[in-house]
């Protein structure tokens, strides 16, 4: 079956110019991995930092979250938010024991298109790296800390 | 819930590269799916039909369409669903073409994706609530950034059809390029002659006020209630005392100051009124130039200035305009020629721009409308145009076509010989592009009725030779060198996007490409429009254009806003944020935040609740990703229904 080496990976994507800019990349017929679903939001900055938290531990082996260039934001400065906020989270990640390569944020401008098409490569590639997301059940988990810990 | 799923086809477009049949069977497996069907082309008549017939015959309540981008078609299913009777609202869509069938040509992942993703449409749609727009006031004056000739026919248009127009210009008189223009391709017109009576009746329309020297600072607000801060230079001269009589011209000693208007060619008095046809026709003073700013001397102006108009103390003002709707039309600058230090591009004086020759060649110009060298003023007799100077060159990053200069060069050409009889033109060419009415023709007339010799080739290089210049080029055609010796060079230099393009497009709040180039909506179904509701463009400010298409852009941003401000009121996208008022506890978190100001604090029961004006609300989401309790959520994009289309990808 093709396609069966697919990881999760989810997109959070401004309405106003990373959407716009992958439409861009579909109407120039630029080829992309087919990993990466893409979830509309109408800004970056209504990206809560835990939707990405709760989608790598949901199953997804990688986060994307792409908007509007800094100081272009169609809401003026919904960017400058989400620029902040997932900063900080992304330093936050290996405390909840995830790579912080499985989470990337960018920007791209509607008119974008190449260089959508190159994040959204570079980013699959990197997450192919990576390989699936470690699963562990709760039981595991605490097996793990314990054996960690010598205990 | 009762869904209907619509996969689309659109022809071969998404059928190519997924099997939609196979989708729609996945989707009914899909929770509260009632029906689900592909279908040729779901925004056609009978596509739309279709859908119509389906919500009528299962009773449906909410639909998917798997198809194109939202951004394209959204609307479209709106109103179909709306027509069969539902909210409008109760409708969502899967972009399974733009976003899959376009960029991969695995079938297979290309229908497990789709699959997917009407999957999390259908989620999504599980949680919509019915909305309903509110409608607002709306405030018919309308904004026009730039007097070039696209803003100048905007502006106009707006005001014949009865609105207020508030033009922005930041030179001193509107005019824009086409008032630097002799002539215009392919009626060989007289520039002035088209422009000037359009310009005096910007000057003479009631209905429009002009803002010259004066730039836009800021953009608040939003369609139907923009507030615009707007910064006026200093003229250094009062202008409603200036009678623009232009004495203080002829005394001003200080001669040597750049002549902007003339494009750099020759130099003009630090006092200035730009042109004979100016609009207004009022004197600035150039600080850089003038004695009395720079040395506190002279001040001769100020003594023979009739109305006493002169103020060496003014100051730049900052003041405000409250508009419903904005149209940019802020034109191009040409590209910097002195990045071809081959071509000895601003070193060697007599290699000069198009627009710069154009000077030359026009009687209002600095040599009267004759033909001179700007080193030594003797008349060129071999003069040669080098086509593509900033356009169609990767290595100077204007990999685009600028689109006009080869008629321009053509123009100019017919000029030369009518100004010099004995004069020989040759012009160096990569293509000609004349797709214009009667522009091949008009080449053609160059070439064969004008002995113009046209050499298909690039220039290698520029360089003196006596008092003449050597113009060191290929013939592809022929295969051959070739070495013209020159009197005067002339560089079809390309269009680029106007200066400080991209920061009027931030404040704005639209999109601009990598050129600086303004983004429209849609390239063929919303041109003159952008993403941003109110904001229009016109002209060159969206890729570089001729005057006709200029003109036909302008006429048409001002029909778009002449459309928008034919209702009373405007509707509101209801996909606004709204507080839940048991969970708020009064932080105002979310009013700190909110860009548009669109929360306010009010008391419930003796406690702060936050409130959402719910025409205000434009619907970005920033306080619902700030709120500490999830008390307020945006329509449509609220937590739960994000973390169902993370769940719909995820867990399924």
């Amino acid at each position: 079956m093709s396609g069966v080496n697919e990881l999760r990976i989810v997109g959070f994507l401004c309405n106003w110019c990373s959407y716009g800019g992958a439409d861009a990349a579909g109407v120039g017929r630029l080829a992309q991995p087919t990993d990466l679903r893409i979830i509309r939001m109408p800004c970056s900055g209504r990206i809560n930092p835990l939707f990405v938290a709760r989608t790598l531990l949901s199953g997804a082996d990688g986060v994307l979250v792409s908007g509007c260039h800094p100081r272009d934001c169609h809401y003026a400065e919904g960017n400058f938010y989400a620029r902040r906020r997932l900063e900080v989270f992304k330093r936050l990640l290996p405390t909840l024991g995830i790579d912080p390569g499985r989470f990337e944020y960018t920007w791209v401008s509607a008119s974008e298109g190449q260089r959508w098409q190159t994040v959204v490569t570079t980013f699959t590639e990197q997450i192919h790296r990576l390989g699936p997301m470690p699963r562990f059940s709760p039981g595991e988990a605490c097996v793990a800390v314990l054996a960690e810990s010598g205990g | 819930m009762k869904i209907g799923v619509f996969i689309c086809h659109c022809g071969s477009n998404i059928a190519g590269t997924v099997d939609t049949a196979q989708v729609a069977r996945t989707a009914l497996e899909f929770p509260d799916v009632a029906f689900a069907t592909d279908t040729m082309y779901a925004c056609s008549e009978p596509g739309q039909e279709a859908i119509v017939q389906a919500i009528k015959d299962h009773g449906l309540d909410g639909v998917v369409v798997s198809s194109c981008t939202p951004l394209m078609h959204e609307p479209t299913f709106r109103r179909t669903v709306e027509r069969a009777g539902l909210n409008r609202f109760m409708f969502e869509m899967a972009n399974i073409r733009e976003h899959v069938s376009w960029i991969g040509k695995d079938t297979e992942a290309n229908t497990r994706k789709a699959a997917e993703l009407t999957r999390m449409a259908v989620e999504k749609l599980r949680r919509n609530m019915p909305l309903f727009a509110k409608q607002f006031e709306v405030n018919k004056r309308v904004l026009v950034v730039g007097g070039g000739v696209a803003g100048i026919q905007a502006a106009l248009d707006c005001a014949d059809g009865g609105r207020e127009v508030v033009l922005v210009e930041r030179e001193s008189t509107i005019g824009g390029k086409m008032a630097k223009l002799d002539k215009t391709f392919p009626t060989v017109d007289c520039s002035s002659c088209v422009l000037g009576p359009k310009m005096v009746d910007v000057a003479q329309h009631p209905k429009i006020t002009v803002h010259a020297l004066s730039e836009i600072e800021d953009v608040k607000g939003f369609v139907g209630n923009f507030e615009i801060a707007i910064r006026r230079k200093a003229a250094y001269v009062d202008w409603a005392k200036c009678t623009g009589c232009g004495l203080c011209m002829e005394k001003c000693p200080s001669r040597k100051s750049l002549d902007r208007f003339n494009e750099g060619v020759g130099t003009t008095t630090a006092i200035n009124i730009p042109f004979p046809q100016a609009i207004p026709k009022k004197a600035v003073i150039d600080p850089a130039f003038c004695l009395k700013l720079t040395k506190d001397k002279c001040g001769v102006c100020a003594k023979i200035c009739p109305t006493q108009a002169i103020d060496f103390k003014q100051q730049e003002a900052l003041f405000t305009e409250q508009v419903g709707a904005v149209i940019a039309a802020t034109g191009y600058d040409l590209f910097d020629i002195s990045k071809y230090g081959e071509y000895g591009a601003g070193k060697l004086p007599d290699v000069i721009t198009g627009l710069q020759y154009e000077r030359l060649l026009s009687a209002s110009g600095p040599t009267g409308g004759h033909v001179q060298r700007p080193s030594d003023g003797r008349e060129p007799k071999t003069v040669v145009f080098v086509q593509c100077v900033g356009s169609r060159d990767k290595s100077v990053d204007r990999p685009y076509c600028s689109g006009f200069c080869c008629m321009y060069t053509a123009k100019q050409v017919i000029l030369t010989r009518d100004h010099i009889p004995d004069s020989t033109s040759y012009v160096f060419y990569m293509d000609i592009r004349a797709p214009g009415k009667m522009y091949d023709e008009f080449t053609r007339r160059a070439m064969e009725e004008y002995g113009a010799r046209y050499v298909r080739g690039r220039v290698a290089m520029i360089y003196p030779k006596g008092d003449k210049y050597v113009v060191r080029g290929a013939d592809t055609l022929m295969g051959t060198q070739v070495e013209v010796e020159a009197d005067l060079v002339v560089l079809a230099a390309g269009a680029e996007a106007s200066q400080g393009a991209g920061k009027l497009a931030e404040k704005l709040r639209i999109s601009y490409d990598k050129y600086g180039f303004f983004l429209e909506s849609h390239p063929k179904l919303r041109p003159v429009e952008t993403n941003t509701a109110g904001v229009y463009l016109a002209g060159s400010c969206q890729g570089p254009k001729d005057i006709p298409a200029s003109v036909a852009q302008g006429s048409a941003a001002a029909a778009k806003v002449l459309a928008l401000f034919s209702k009373d009121k405007l509707e509101n996208d209801p996909m606004i944020a709204a507080v839940d008022i048991r969970r708020c506890v009064g932080c105002g978190k979310c009013i700190q935040v909110c860009p548009f100001k669109a929360i306010k604090e009010v008391d419930f029961r003796g406690e702060p609740k936050a409130e959402v004006i719910e025409t205000v609300c434009q619907g970005c989401g920033l306080c619902t990703a700030t709120c500490p309790q999830g008390a307020i959520q945006l329509a449509h994009f609220t937590d739960n229904q994000i973390l169902a289309e993370v769940n719909a990808l995820c867990l399924a």
